[in-house]
């Protein structure tokens, strides 16, 4: 399986590496740069050098390469460095560079417990966290006067267990359950405005915090709505096969249970259009306008949006103004971000002016695209509604919330 | 250099005045060594370094445990930035039985990076290893052995044997499961080891707890994947348990099992070969439709529904192990449930997407339908990396059929003005590919592509080119005015492979162009200045025109010649002089078929892109690189007819909740538990002991026979959950301890002649050993004190007494030595010489044969044995007196010495008429032996047994060709089967019987020498002599 792994920054530096077999010289990482340099935004998932290969992910600026000797499912990897990372994110609340530096010592130790042999040992953060407590700056104040350390001697139940990724023993004042039902709208929209693609992608994340074993069961108003699912391990096939419901014992703390994707029969409400015109002539300076405006909302107010506009690249530099939000173009990548914020249907945003257009470029035929943020709170733009969540196996009354968040995915318009 | 906060933090909260300077020079964070690191040119690098170990050490030898935890901790860093800390290893190991468990853990980390450079000193720690392995905490358990595993020594190979062995049988499933990970560790470090290395893998196969099982068939895949025999027993609990298994445990086994269902059950496709696709697309119309469903064996159908729901993990290794089965083992018309989950998985990072869409488009080429209705999903989006676009490029024109393509085209139309070259020309690629194989649209892509033409980017023009010279090819339709349009771009077009293309196509058809002349013409003029690739076409084109033409084009031709005569480049040269020879003598043979051979008709290209094979198992490493990885092994081809069914019946219990497992536990008393233990063990042995069980269940608790061997899947479960939860809570120890207090006294009974630690253990830890006590009998079925010490390893003494048989000594001359010469003995001397025969008086004791001899002229008489001067542990039988010893003649006696496997000396004092006088009997090591013989199979069991530190391996070169004669004379050893170059003997000690195997390999002219012997010195010393005789 994994023989080592290297953690490089975007420089070029390896500034960790940890072996599980024998030691791989670094060296190897040379295949890796090469590729990094070549092209730093295309990196191949796997390399094959002569006798090693490399699997590598990319995440918050570090790069992560595993060497495997030999055959071994690819996705095994790549999906196990996520997960690496994924509990990283979770110990440390970020997986930067400098971040890694800090926390080396909690670093190995925890791929020490991940991983055995290079095989995956220990990857439910339920079970790690008990192993190795995450470090903070009490318990690390705490711990130098009472010299314990923030490692567990005892092997966590939840490890032996049928629910792995429950800890025994968990005990709340406050019992709380909520549950955030985001959907993101992935689209294409040509020239026209009329929509190539649309579909809605969704994911239920949950924080929960109840004492004891809770048996939670969560129900639909709609779950013909689903099309596609998958699920944390926690949730019970056979009954959402049956019955489509949830039936699960969660893990404690923050999960994601369940993403799902919205029958694609059904017409997917777009609640946004960008109105854009580019008007280039070679040699001359070009015009550029866009305006935003909301469509299909259901009465609900869209915030947070972005408009990421890749420009040709012919244009030197942009010289715009907007009746909202801040602009600014980066000439090296040609981006122009604009920042509009929440629509007011009274002012639609709009953005206009003159861009500088490299002399002697043929520019007519490059089309630019435009990638769009935004988010819709308090709406599920499938309708997906959530019936109710009961609570079995403990006694007392929890506080149960449900949130609707409607986000932009990839969404993009081709101009 | 500047210090972090936390650095100088935790300097003054130890407040050592003896580390600050220390501190100062940096070490508190990774940031900080990293700039020492990087900067050896500094001439304080290596000094300051020097100081700092010093200063490490200091730290770790101090006794307070902080210290020693900040110093690992720096440690760990300097691993952790690849710098070397192999220096402070004879620091480190010390600290390795240190009671602090962060400590501990860190020192194991050190270990495993540095015990294979330091192999001496890592020896020091094996022992507490040793010990840590009998501790009752399970973490600790199995920490020790995934370091002891982990240390890369080829000599304690043995002892992780026996540590793999018992962690296989221990009560904690943690354990189990980590010795499932030891498995291939031990095994790259020793090969020999694979055949017992089977049996635990196969006990470890047969386990309950699903824990263990992903990692048991982890080990099963890394060591003996060619032993399908072993899944058939657990095929069907395999099944049932897939659901439960951890993530990654699932991908493992559903690899696995793909491999094992190619080998045991028949192509379900088999039948529905020949009309491919349409079959699919009838089976999707019509699900109800029953009929045209393949009848599969109900093991095979079993393993896919068990693996369906694995499709709804949020883990994409998952869903992609279960997308491969069902694409490689399913029948085609069930493959949709997997697309479905594949396509998903394009939602998911970019490094998921790309080896996804890989895995896609190898489907694509032979199950196209599958993905027609995902088509939206595979549209390109400006923020995709190249080679996801290129890929979903592939993955269109693999889809495109008569219904889809207007929407294929005219998403691609719109990728052609993005700014991604590389992506565009693979789009107009894509665009005559569609063309080529969709005949109803190909006009209008023909059209679309001649549009292109007039296009302002150059990539584009160029690439449309090329594309509609293939077109041209595979079209009957009139391209002359499609050729007269791309003549008109000669002038305008830099890409060499475009003019190329365009002088080709123009040459392939120059009857009908009539500006062909002047085309060459003007290729003549700018020839020197084109590309290699440009220059052979208009080579090619100026040899068409001159056959269609002779007279006009004779000057042209020789001067284009001429210049490519003169060409830099060979291969121009090359293809001048060969061309040349249709020019320049027409009445050559060539160049009366030259017609024939320029202005034929060529085949049209066919299009095929590399990444479409399907060589390789789909989501193995090999397919995503498209060459074969290091141990791959391609998938086996389905059986003509299925192996007969040899999976078993017998139906998996799981215990899917807790609650349920405590309802049970309930009602079972300690004896049930251990006899339903028992029955566990025998049914991983074998079938045939059942009926011998289930007396003695019945014997040993009668209320309980009906538990049959159903329950005890339950019973296991609950014991380790028993074990946890009695660690956690409180309020179920009470009534689970009731229960050992019951057995107590019991149990002191039992075991009374086992040193008790009672005093300072919990009834938890009695429980445990009681456990642990009863999985080492194994199969045992009453519990006696008679087979004690339950700790130690079980070892199989028994067995060896009727595997290995004494034999005979060989017929050999021994050479007869003299202990005392006459001068010495004032006329007495005695010679002596080892017979090889057992003495009578103890089998232990060698026979020596004394020859007293009487040089004198007188009688000698009453010569006996004196005073003894033995080591301890060595006896002598003293040979008969002789009374009377006559002038010039000799006597024998018989000696017999045990040497208690030493080579120590027997001195003795050999009194006579004549006085008295000492003799020194030194053995020699071949001698103190007892020729022993055993089958092939025994000898490499033992021999595998004892190696590492037991093993001595010696290669001298010898031409002596009579090998066993040579060995013969050196030591007393007995032949095993053996072949011509690789000779095996083997021996017994003769006091403590303990075994000697010397193996000889011959190459040419040198032989390998192995003596495996437990008694390190005899074995060292007995190859010594070996090499010796053979030298």
């Amino acid at each position: 399986m994994i023989h080592s792994l290297f953690m490089i920054n975007s420089s070029g530096d390896v500034f960790l590496e940890k072996h599980w077999k024998s030691v791989v010289s670094r060296s190897v990482c040379d295949y890796y740069l090469e590729a990094q340099r070549t092209n730093p935004n295309d990196i191949p998932p796997v390399i094959a050098t002569s006798h090693h290969y490399l699997l590598s992910i990319r995440r918050g600026g570090v790069h992560f390469v595993a060497v495997c000797m030999e055959e071994v499912p690819p996705l095994f990897v790549i999906e196990f460095l996520h997960r690496i990372v994924d509990t990283f994110q979770d110990y440390f609340s970020d997986c930067t560079e400098s971040i890694i530096k800090e926390n080396y010592v909690v670093i190995y130790e925890l791929l020490d417990e991940m991983l055995d042999n290079g095989y995956p040992l220990a990857t439910e953060s339920n079970i790690l966290k008990e192993l190795i407590k995450p470090p903070n700056i009490l318990r690390t104040i705490a711990n130098t006067v009472t010299g314990k350390s923030n490692v567990s001697g005892t092997l966590p139940t939840g490890q032996l267990s049928n629910i792995p990724w429950r800890r025994t023993g968990v005990k709340y004042t406050n019992n709380e359950a909520y549950f955030d039902v985001v959907e993101e709208v992935e689209a294409i929209i040509d020239k026209t405005g009329s929509t190539v693609f649309a579909e809605i992608q969704g994911y239920i994340d949950c924080c929960i915090k109840l004492s004891g074993m809770p048996d939670l069961t969560l129900s639909f108003m709609n779950p013909r709505l689903f099309d596609d699912v998958s699920f944390h391990p926690c949730v019970r096939y056979k009954r959402w096969e049956s019955e489509k419901i949830l039936s699960f014992i969660p893990p404690d703390g923050n999960f994601r249970l369940i993403s799902y994707h919205i029958n694609t029969q059904s017409v997917v409400a777009i609640p946004i259009y960008v109105r854009h015109s580019l008007s280039i002539k070679s040699g001359e300076q070009g015009r550029l306008e866009v305006t935003v405006g909301p469509k299909q909302t259901l009465g609900r107010t869209i915030e947070g949006v972005k408009l990421e506009i890749h420009m040709p690249k012919s244009i030197l530099n942009c010289n715009l103004t907007s009746n909202q939000g801040k602009y600014n173009f980066d000439p090296v990548a040609k981006i122009l971000h604009w920042d509009v914020g929440r629509i007011d249907v009274a002012k639609l945003p709009n953005i206009r002016g003159s861009v500088a257009i490299a002399s002697g470029a043929n520019t007519t035929e490059i089309n630019p695209s435009i990638n769009v943020h935004f988010t819709i709170n308090q709406l599920a733009v499938s309708g997906l509604k959530v019936y109710r969540l009961d609570m079995y196996g403990e006694k007392y009354k929890p506080f149960k919330g449900v949130k609707y968040i409607t986000k932009a995915g990839r969404f993009q318009i081709r101009m | 250099m500047l210090h972090s906060i936390s650095g100088t933090m935790t300097h003054h909260a130890y407040g050592k005045t003896n580390f600050e300077r220390e501190k100062a020079s940096g070490a508190g964070s990774l940031d900080q060594d990293y700039s020492v690191g990087i900067d050896p040119a500094s001439g304080v690098f290596f000094n300051s370094d020097y100081r700092r170990h010093e200063d490490l050490k200091e730290m770790l030898d101090s006794n307070k445990d902080n210290l020693k935890l900040e110093a690992m901790k720096r440690i760990i860093g300097m691993i952790a930035k690849g710098r070397d800390a192999s220096s402070l290893f004879p620091a480190v190991v010390k600290n390795v039985v240190s009671k602090n468990i962060e400590l501990k853990k860190l020192v194991y980390s050190y270990l495993e990076r540095y015990a294979e450079e330091k192999e001496d000193l890592a020896l020091l720690s094996i022992s507490t290893f040793q010990r840590a392995l009998k501790e009752p905490n399970q973490l600790i358990r199995a920490g020790a052995l995934r370091v002891l595993s982990g240390i890369r020594v080829s000599m304690i190979a043995p002892i992780v044997m026996i540590a793999i062995r018992d962690a296989a049988a221990d009560m904690s499933p943690y354990v189990r499961k980590t010795a499932a990970h030891a498995i291939p560790k031990l095994y790259s470090l020793d090969n020999d080891t694979k055949p017992e290395l089977i049996v635990i893998i196969e006990k470890l196969l047969a386990d309950r707890t699903v824990l263990v099982i992903g990692s048991a068939v982890m080990a099963f895949t890394k060591v003996c994947p060619e032993r399908v025999d072993l899944i058939h027993k657990v095929y069907l609990k395999l099944c049932a348990l897939l659901g439960d298994v951890d993530e990654w445990g699932q991908v493992i086994i559903v690899n696995m099992l793909t491999r094992y269902a190619r080998t045991q059950f028949t192509d379900p496709c088999k039948n529905d070969k020949d009309n491919g696709d349409r079959a699919f697309y009838d089976s999707e119309s019509e699900a109800s439709d029953k009929e045209n469903t393949p009848t599969l064996d109900p093991d095979h159908r079993l393993l896919l529904r068990s693996a369906r729901p694995l499709l709804q993990s949020r883990n994409a290794a998952v869903v992609m192990a279960v997308a491969q089965m069902y694409h490689h083992i399913g029948p085609k018309s069930e493959t949709i449930a997997a697309v479905k989950a594949l396509v998903r998985l394009l939602r998911s990072n970019p490094e998921v997407q790309e080896l996804v869409l890989k895995t896609i488009l190898t489907m694509t080429v032979t199950r196209k339908g599958a993905f027609d209705v995902y088509l939206k999903s595979f549209f390109v989006r400006t923020s995709d990396s190249t080679r996801i676009k290129l890929l979903k490029l592939n993955i269109l024109t693999n889809i495109a059929n008569e219904s889809n393509i207007s929407i294929i085209l005219r998403e691609l139309e719109t990728y052609i003005s993005s700014y991604d070259d590389d992506f565009v020309a693979a789009t107009i690629q894509a665009i005559g590919r569609c063309a080529c194989f969709i005949t109803a649209v190909t006009d209008t892509c023909l059209s679309g592509l001649v549009t292109l033409l007039s296009n302002k980017n150059e990539v584009v023009v160029a690439e449309s080119v090329v594309v509609i010279k293939r077109l041209l090819q595979t079209q009957a339709a009139n391209p002359k005015e499609i050729i007269q349009q791309m003549i008109r771009l000669l002038d305008s077009i830099d890409v060499a492979q475009a003019r190329a293309s365009i002088i080709w196509l123009l040459g392939e058809h120059c009857r009908d162009i009539p500006t062909a002349s002047n085309v060459l013409k003007r290729a003549a003029k700018s020839f020197s200045n084109e590309e290699d690739i440009v220059k052979l076409q208009v080579l090619n084109l100026a040899v068409k025109l001159y056959i269609s033409d002779k007279e006009q084009y004779d000057l042209l031709c020789q001067y284009i010649f001429n210049l490519s005569k003169y060409d830099q480049n060979y291969d121009i040269r090359d293809r001048a002089r060969l061309l040349r020879n249709f020019i320049d003598n027409p009445s050559n043979k060539l160049a009366a078929s030259a017609a024939k051979i320029f202005l034929s008709c060529k085949p049209a290209p066919t299009y095929r892109t590399s990444e479409e094979s399907d060589l390789y198992q789909l989501g193995s490493l090999s397919h995503s690189i498209n060459s074969k990885a290091n141990g791959y092994e391609p998938l086996p081809p389905w059986p003509e007819v299925a192996p007969p069914n040899v999976r078993e019946v017998e139906p998996a219990q799981v215990v899917s909740t807790q609650s349920e497992a405590k309802l049970e536990k309930i009602f079972h008393s300690w004896e049930t538990e251990s006899s339903s233990e028992l029955s566990e063990e025998a049914e991983g042995s074998g079938e045939s002991d059942e009926s011998s069980e289930s007396d003695n269940k019945s014997s040993s608790s009668d209320e309980h026979t009906s538990s049959s061997s159903d329950s005890s899947s339950g019973d296991e479960d609950d014991e380790d959950e028993e074990e946890e939860e009695e660690e956690e809570d409180s309020s179920l120890e009470t009534e689970e301890g009731d229960n050992v207090i019951l057995t107590e006294p019991e149990a002191e009974k039992l075991f009374d002649n086992v040193p008790q630690k009672k005093t300072e253990k919990s009834n938890l830890d009695l429980l445990l050993d009681l456990e642990m006590n009863d999985q080492n009998f194994g199969g045992g079925p009453i519990l006696t004190p008679s087979l004690g010490g339950f700790l130690s390893p079980v070892t199989s003494v028994t067995n060896n007494v009727q595997a290995i048989q004494v034999v005979p000594s060989v017929d050999i001359p021994i050479k007869t030595s003299e202990v005392l010469n006459r001068i010495n003995g004032k006329g007495l001397s005695i010679s002596y010489r080892f017979t090889r025969n057992p003495h009578l008086f103890s089998p232990s004791m060698v026979n020596l044969n004394l020859v007293f001899t009487n040089s004198t002229s007188e009688e000698i008489s009453d010569i006996r044995v004196g005073e003894k001067t033995l080591s301890p542990g060595m006896s002598v039988h003293e040979f008969a007196c002789i009374t009377s010893l006559n002038p010039n003649s000799s006597l024998p006696g018989t000696l017999g010495i045990d040497f208690n496997d030493s080579l120590h000396p027997a001195n003795l004092q050999i009194i006579s008429s004549l006085g008295s006088s000492n003799i020194c009997l030194k053995p020699d090591v071949g001698e103190l032996l007892r020729p022993v013989t055993m089958s092939e199979e025994y000898f490499l069991k033992e021999q595998i047994k004892l190696k590492g530190m037991n093993e001595h391996v010696g290669i001298v070169s010898c031409k002596e060709t009579n090998l066993k004669q040579k060995i013969y004379q050196a030591a007393n050893l007995g032949l095993c089967p053996s072949h011509d170059n690789d000779l095996r003997f083997a021996g017994q000690t003769l006091t403590s019987s303990s075994l000697v195997l010397v193996s000889a390999t011959r190459k040419d002219v040198e032989v390998t020498i192995t003596v495996n012997c437990e008694k390190l010195v005899l074995g060292s010393m007995l190859l010594n002599t070996l090499k010796s005789v053979l030298q």
